[in-house]
């Protein structure tokens, strides 16, 4: 027998507001709102509610609000509620508790205990509005040593790049795991930006191949929709290795999510579920990444730059090193923090390392070796704002990746029940009349307006350090600090303490 | 002459157009005060729906060759040198000819039975702009020139 499991959050309705317009209801996928005609009234059942806000967004009286349950256990300080709810649902279910989004719990976000610099009087600041401040970057290998020709010309050996106007990319989120119109409107601010989005691993729907020269393809465990044009179709190729919210295991698509046109871009059936095996069958040494590597330029030419993304885990600075050496561009890090459209709770919650730590401890490597010019480093696993960019920047980053803010910018409340398949918002989901809600014409603005926003402030810290291109920011560690850190955090970081000089 | 479209691929049926057009024509200062006044105001935007997720909200498409012009016995409809479908409920009698003639059914007895109304872009309240086309969460409605 189930036992019954109090709700988290109760819907609260304020009567004297509400007009009974229903709203909340024909919006509602979990079918919490209902008018009861008996009592002539809206009632609410709030154990079906995944706090979405959905209802509360669109309720044009402000009639509602979704508010904590007050329904407690008794107090413990060790057995939280939710712990003890996720020990009722398995012993109810036998199952492996599924979770979407990035790990919740209360671990350090060293982004926020970190300051950045500012020029005072002795050098001076910049005013981005009087003057050019380049945020351009360029990801891909670099040439260290100039090679001439006999005639003493320059001989071009630079490997191919990707060009961004700014140094953020939105990271990689699968059809099928997102809607149509989701990556339409990815697809589409990511051409007006001049920046690249990324398809994930779930194939490149054939309505997109016309925004391909901003389209980083995924070539992933599962090899979903991989062909040729597919290839050909991007301007760069990433092979993920592994995913920040799930470091170690592979991808699960439930059968539900397997649409019509899901299943022919992924080319599998519809209605199967869609398993990503856990490691590459392929690849289980640095020379066997090597050859998926040359694979892939070699049938695309050698016109393409390849990364390869990992998950930020405890070695994950000699794996950079290896990856650095294996033949790719670009090194994409997913920090623990990184987001999912379903994952195993344990898993996310459990495994991994903080971005900011990896970052560091990558660069530092690279640097160490003298191999950080092989290689760009892209960074993701949560990227809040355009301060945490800089900050990723003067770690060592050349670019961030961002999933979670630009799902946020399209709607998504992070209520973190993406693997249901219901999303309010048209994001998660491929239920035709759940999808629709999301308009590209609107998302697509919210995206550009977005970036546009955090490439003024990029600029605006920039001037403020004195710095007027993105290039000198990389990796100049001495333009930041570190509050509250202790010694081997900020010897990992590779900061100074917040007051300590140069 | 700027009109009010319909994108039936966006329209997601929330009926949140039906309640602004009530609230726009209300008078009132607060839309909760709608409260308890269903049938007493009477949208003059209509979604239509069918079972297969089809929704398209209906109003006033101010024909070329308005119908309901030609029909109206007591002179209350007419056209503005704009082209918009003007209706003046002093003169309207009530007969409800309009209503039986407009292939839209965006013409409607008003709540008080005595006179027909219709959608006149918002221009006989106070909101300046269709008051539908702002609050379309989805933005299903727009307001642009255009030809029928």
């Amino acid at each position: 027998m189930n036992i019954y499991i109090p709700p988290e959050y109760e819907v609260v309705r304020d009567g004297s507001r509400c007009i009974e317009c229903r709203v909340c209801e024909r919006q509602c996928a979990n079918e919490v709102h209902k008018y009861d005609g008996d009592l002539k009234m809206m009632i609410s059942d709030s154990t079906k509610c995944v706090n979405c806000h959905r209802c509360v967004c669109l309720c044009p009286t402000h009639a509602l609000k979704i508010v904590k349950s007050e329904d407690t256990y008794r107090q413990n300080s060790n057995w939280g509620a939710q712990t003890m709810n996720e020990v009722y649902r398995q012993a109810n279910s036998g199952g492996v508790l599924l979770s979407s989004m990035g790990n919740p719990n209360d671990y350090p976000v060293y982004f926020n205990k970190i300051l950045v610099n500012a020029s005072q009087v002795t050098n001076p600041s910049i005013d981005p509005l009087r003057e050019p401040m380049e945020t351009q970057v360029f990801l891909g290998k670099k040439e260290v040593e100039i090679k001439r020709d006999i005639s003493g010309r320059i001989v071009d050996t630079l490997s191919p790049q990707l060009s961004l106007k700014m140094p953020v990319m939105f990271s990689a989120m699968s059809y099928g795991s997102i809607s149509y119109n989701a990556h339409e409107a990815l697809a589409r601010a990511a051409e007006e930006l001049g920046i690249y989005y990324n398809t994930g691993e779930g194939g490149l729907h054939k309505d997109f191949y016309k925004y391909g020269k901003n389209t980083i393809v995924q070539v992933a465990s599962g090899r979903f929709g991989v062909h040729a044009q597919y290839l050909e179709a991007a301007a760069a190729i990433e092979i993920k290795m592994g995913q920040g919210a799930k470091p170690g295991i592979g991808g699960h698509l439930p059968g539900m999510k397997i649409s019509d046109d899901v299943s022919r871009t992924r080319m599998i059936p519809k209605g199967v579920d869609a398993i990503s095996p856990a490691p590459h069958h392929d690849i289980y040494s640095i020379e066997d990444l090597r050859q998926l590597i040359y694979t892939l330029k070699e049938a695309t030419d050698y016109k393409k730059p390849i990364i390869v993304k990992v998950a930020a885990v405890h070695n994950v600075a000699a794996i950079a090193s290896g990856i650095a050496r294996s033949g790719a561009d670009i090194i994409a890090i997913d920090g623990f923090r990184g987001g999912s459209g379903a994952t195993p709770t344990r898993i996310r919650d459990n495994v991994g390392i903080p971005i900011e730590l990896a970052l560091a401890q990558v660069d530092e490597r690279l640097r160490q070796e003298g191999i950080r010019e092989n290689v760009s480093i892209v960074v993701a696993g949560s990227i809040h704002s355009s301060a945490d960019v800089v900050k990723a920047i003067a770690l060592g980053a050349d670019a961030c990746y961002i999933g979670t803010a630009a799902l946020l910018a399209l709607g998504c409340h992070l209520c973190r029940s993406c693997h249901t398949g219901k999303c309010n918002w048209g994001i998660a989901t491929q239920r035709p009349d759940l999808v629709k809600r999301l308009n590209p014409d609107i998302g697509y603005k919210r995206l550009v307006n977005l970036l546009t926003a955090w490439n003024h402030e990029i600029q605006e810290m920039m001037g403020g350090m004195g710095i007027n291109s993105i290039e000198a920011l990389r990796s100049n560690r001495l333009m930041l600090r570190g509050v509250g850190l202790n010694e081997t955090e900020l010897r990992i970081l590779g900061i100074h303490h917040a007051g300590e000089s140069m | 002459m700027k009109r009010i479209y319909v994108k039936e691929n966006r329209c997601l049926g929330c009926r949140l157009c039906e309640w602004e057009c009530m609230y726009a024509n209300s008078g009132l200062d607060a839309m909760f005060k709608l409260k308890g006044k269903q049938g007493e105001i009477l949208p003059r935007i209509r979604v239509e729906d069918n079972p297969e997720d089809i929704h398209f909200a209906v109003n006033c498409r101010h024909c070329k060759q308005a119908i309901c012009v030609k029909s109206c016995i007591a002179g209350a409809l007419s056209k503005t040198d704009e082209g918009m479908v003007v209706i003046d409920k002093n003169k309207c009698v009530g007969c409800f000819t309009c209503v039986l003639v407009c292939p839209y059914g965006a013409i409607m007895p008003a709540a008080d039975g005595k006179a027909a109304q219709k959608c006149m872009l918002c221009t006989d309240n106070d909101r300046g702009e269709p008051n539908c086309v702002k609050y379309c969460p989805n933005g299903a409605i727009v307001f642009e020139e255009g030809d029928l």
